[in-house]
């Protein structure tokens, strides 16, 4: 036991010092041995910094589809591209108010539904002051409270509201100070269009979604469904559904299509008019492409190692070649085999995990790169540990398979030749 | 034999070398040389012996058969009482490092590495602990007097202190043979009389030596000759005592 514990420290104590000897042998030659990671560098680099972006989107996708609610299903009117609506015109295409009638009825998955109408943008004022070009759109008081909105102050459109189409808004902070309002601007009048509307509340701002898309400065101003219909007789109607829970959200997006076709009447082979589509089902879909982006990104740091582990082995050979007359040494003053064996793998070995060091530095740079990239949605871009951690497995793994050939060519030196090498 | 290796590190009682009708042949194409042919020689413990003869004559190759660098073609090799002709590649790197202590013409010192760092490398590979390697090469280095230079790098040291460490490095296992390969063949002749001062010190506190040259006056140091051509021994003299040298420092 104790032999056999000596031996292992033994070993260990050689390992260290090959290690020193390697990083050694690495700095007398920085250029060099820069040059010949190179390969391995940007391979892990790129590759880690691709893993990055898509983690990245996917939490940033994941922490959307929490705030927004994991049972939530967005209901939309769309064109197809093939049948014989391909070529409808939009307004045969969008939905009609009625469409949605009796639809918890044959929607038994669905726990509610709310609507909304895009009115289009309205010049909104206050006294002398105005802003142009805001959106409006009619809710019913299900949407906010599927997606979870809150009022900083007064309360969310109620159901009496919607029934009796009162004219009350909702807006939120960035409006009020445009418009110049009172802080406490509840109780207020502006006008939208030329139509007076009371303020009841105002709305806690959401972060941009990935959803809402495009511009960062969106003001809302939320009125009841049915008032809207007063500004805007054909409004862009869209709605937002709640699944009972997420394990039934599939149920219910087959339902939606279900009931939508048969409404709208689709006839049977036809392609849908409309789209049903659950938050869940997105991240599924991002996950599937994630999948083939990384699969590609995987395909290319490997041809890169490839590539990178070449030059190892080539740099390794120059070294051993250079180097005979050592090896010639270090066997006479009783070298084993092993030990020269063990000496150029783990140079190789230290090269290789340098290099792969150094690419998870330069994937790092670059994941801070694309983090600032203005409106790319890609500012929660992070590398996962795991891929840390496969980046120094497979560059570990470069350098021990194509650091062998190099040194078993040095262990099999003969020390007398080795010795008269020039 | 698996009890070989227990042998090693004993000190030798009285022959360390035994040759019996050593022969080494090298294949050229369909050629063979026979570098050596039939070398039969003993050496007692403690002897100072020179190896003398023209290149070619086979003294070279009779130094790598006696560092085990080399193997014999046949005949029997006995270091220290064990059959070294039927070891394994293994065990001969053990004997390298344990029994024999390598100069070498050129000193073939490791230029990125310190004199005590050389001077350690054969620890390295007996697998001593740091501490034990450390004392062991400062204490090598200073019985060759240069205790001083310990963290100099070989281009900074002169040609008689590079050899000087290289003597260190071959001392430094307490090997039961020291084999010098024109040790002086790199030197000025200054130089080369101080590191023959050395050398007859070692011989003096007990070390057996065996060196390859063909200056005379070098081979005048050492207490037998042994002249070789066409690789066999051609005459074994012992040298008449000379007066005791003046050892330096």
């Amino acid at each position: 036991m104790r032999v056999f514990l000596a031996e292992v420290i033994g070993w260990l104590q050689f390992v260290y010092q090959t290690i020193c000897l390697a990083l050694g042998q690495i700095w007398a030659n920085k250029m060099r041995s820069f040059l010949t990671m190179l390969g391995i560098i940007i391979g892990v680099g790129s590759v880690t910094a691709v893993i990055a972006a898509l983690s990245g989107l996917r939490a940033k996708i994941l922490t959307q589809v929490q705030t927004l609610g994991t049972n939530t299903i967005f209901i939309w009117p769309n064109r197809p591209t093939t049948g014989p609506k391909a070529n409808a015109s939009w307004w045969d295409i969008r939905f009609k108010p009625e469409d949605f009638d009796d639809l918890l009825t044959y929607c038994p998955s669905v726990l509610r539904f709310g609507r909304t109408s895009g009115l289009g943008r309205f010049t909104i004022s206050y006294r002398d002051k105005s802003v142009e070009r805001v959106e409006v759109s009619g809710t019913e008081p299900a949407v906010h409270q599927i997606q979870h909105r809150t009022v900083s102050l007064g309360r969310l459109i109620s159901e009496m509201d919607e029934f009796q189409a009162r004219q009350v808004c909702l807006i939120d902070p960035t409006l009020r100070d445009k418009l110049l309002l009172d802080k406490e601007c509840i109780g207020q009048t502006i006008l939208i269009g030329y139509h007076p509307f009371v303020i009841i509340g105002l709305l806690e701002p959401r972060p941009r979604s990935i959803f809402s898309g495009g511009e960062s400065e969106n003001l809302e101003v939320f009125i009841p469904f049915r008032t809207s219909f007063r500004i805007n007789r054909d409004p862009w109607i869209m709605a937002i559904a709640e699944s009972r829970s997420p394990q039934q959200n599939e149920e219910a997006v087959a339902e939606l299509r279900c009931f939508f076709r048969r409404t709208r009447r689709v006839g049977p082979g036809e392609p849908d008019t409309f789209n049903v589509q659950s938050l869940e089902n997105e991240l599924r879909t991002f996950d599937k492409i994630a999948l083939v982006v990384t699969a590609v990104a995987g395909g290319i740091v490997g041809v890169s190692l490839l590539v990178g582990g070449v030059g190892i082995m080539n740099i390794m050979l120059v070294s051993v070649s250079e180097r005979t007359r050592e090896i010639g040494l270090r066997k006479a003053v009783g070298a084993r085999r092993v030990a020269i064996l063990a000496q150029f793998l783990i140079e190789a070995l230290v090269l290789c995990l340098l290099g792969g060091l150094l690419g998870v530095g330069l994937g790092q740079l670059l994941t801070w790169g694309i983090a600032n990239i203005p409106k790319a949605e890609l500012d929660m871009a992070y590398i996962p540990w795991q891929a840390i951690a496969l980046a120094f497995l497979f560059s570990g793994a470069v350098g021990i398979f194509f650091g062998m050939f190099p040194a078993i060519k040095a262990a099999r030196l003969d020390p007398i030749e080795a010795l008269r090498h020039e | 034999m698996p009890t070989q290796d227990s042998h090693l590190g004993v000190p030798c009682d009285d022959v360390v070398i035994r040759l019996e009708g050593i022969t080494r042949i090298y294949k050229v194409g369909v050629e063979s040389i026979r570098a050596l042919d039939g070398i039969d020689l003993e050496i007692r413990k403690n002897e100072y012996v020179a190896i003398m003869g023209q290149s070619g004559s086979g003294k070279s190759t009779l130094m790598n058969i006696l560092g085990c660098l080399d193997r014999a073609s046949s005949g029997r090799y006995l270091l220290c009482g064990q059959d070294t002709t039927k070891m394994s590649d293994a065990q001969l790197a053990r004997i390298r490092n344990k029994q024999i202590g390598f100069v070498f013409q050129s000193f073939e010192l490791l230029g990125q590495l310190n004199a005590l760092k050389n001077v350690e490398l054969p620890l390295i590979y007996s697998g001593n602990g740091w501490l034990s390697r450390r004392a062991l090469a400062r204490e090598a280095l200073a019985r060759v007097g240069l205790a001083d230079r310990v963290r100099h790098k070989p281009n900074q040291l002169s040609g008689g202190e590079k050899q000087r460490v290289a003597i260190a490095r071959a001392l430094i296992n307490k090997p039961s043979i020291l084999l010098a390969d024109e040790p002086t063949g790199n030197l000025d002749s200054h130089t080369s009389e101080e590191i023959m001062a050395l050398f007859d010190r070692l011989h003096q506190e007990g070390q057996t030596i065996i060196m390859v040259t063909h200056e005379t006056d070098i081979a005048n140091h050492s207490h037998r000759i042994i002249r070789m051509l066409d690789g066999r021994i051609i005459s074994d003299t012992a040298m008449p005592r000379p007066a005791n040298k003046e050892v330096p420092r």
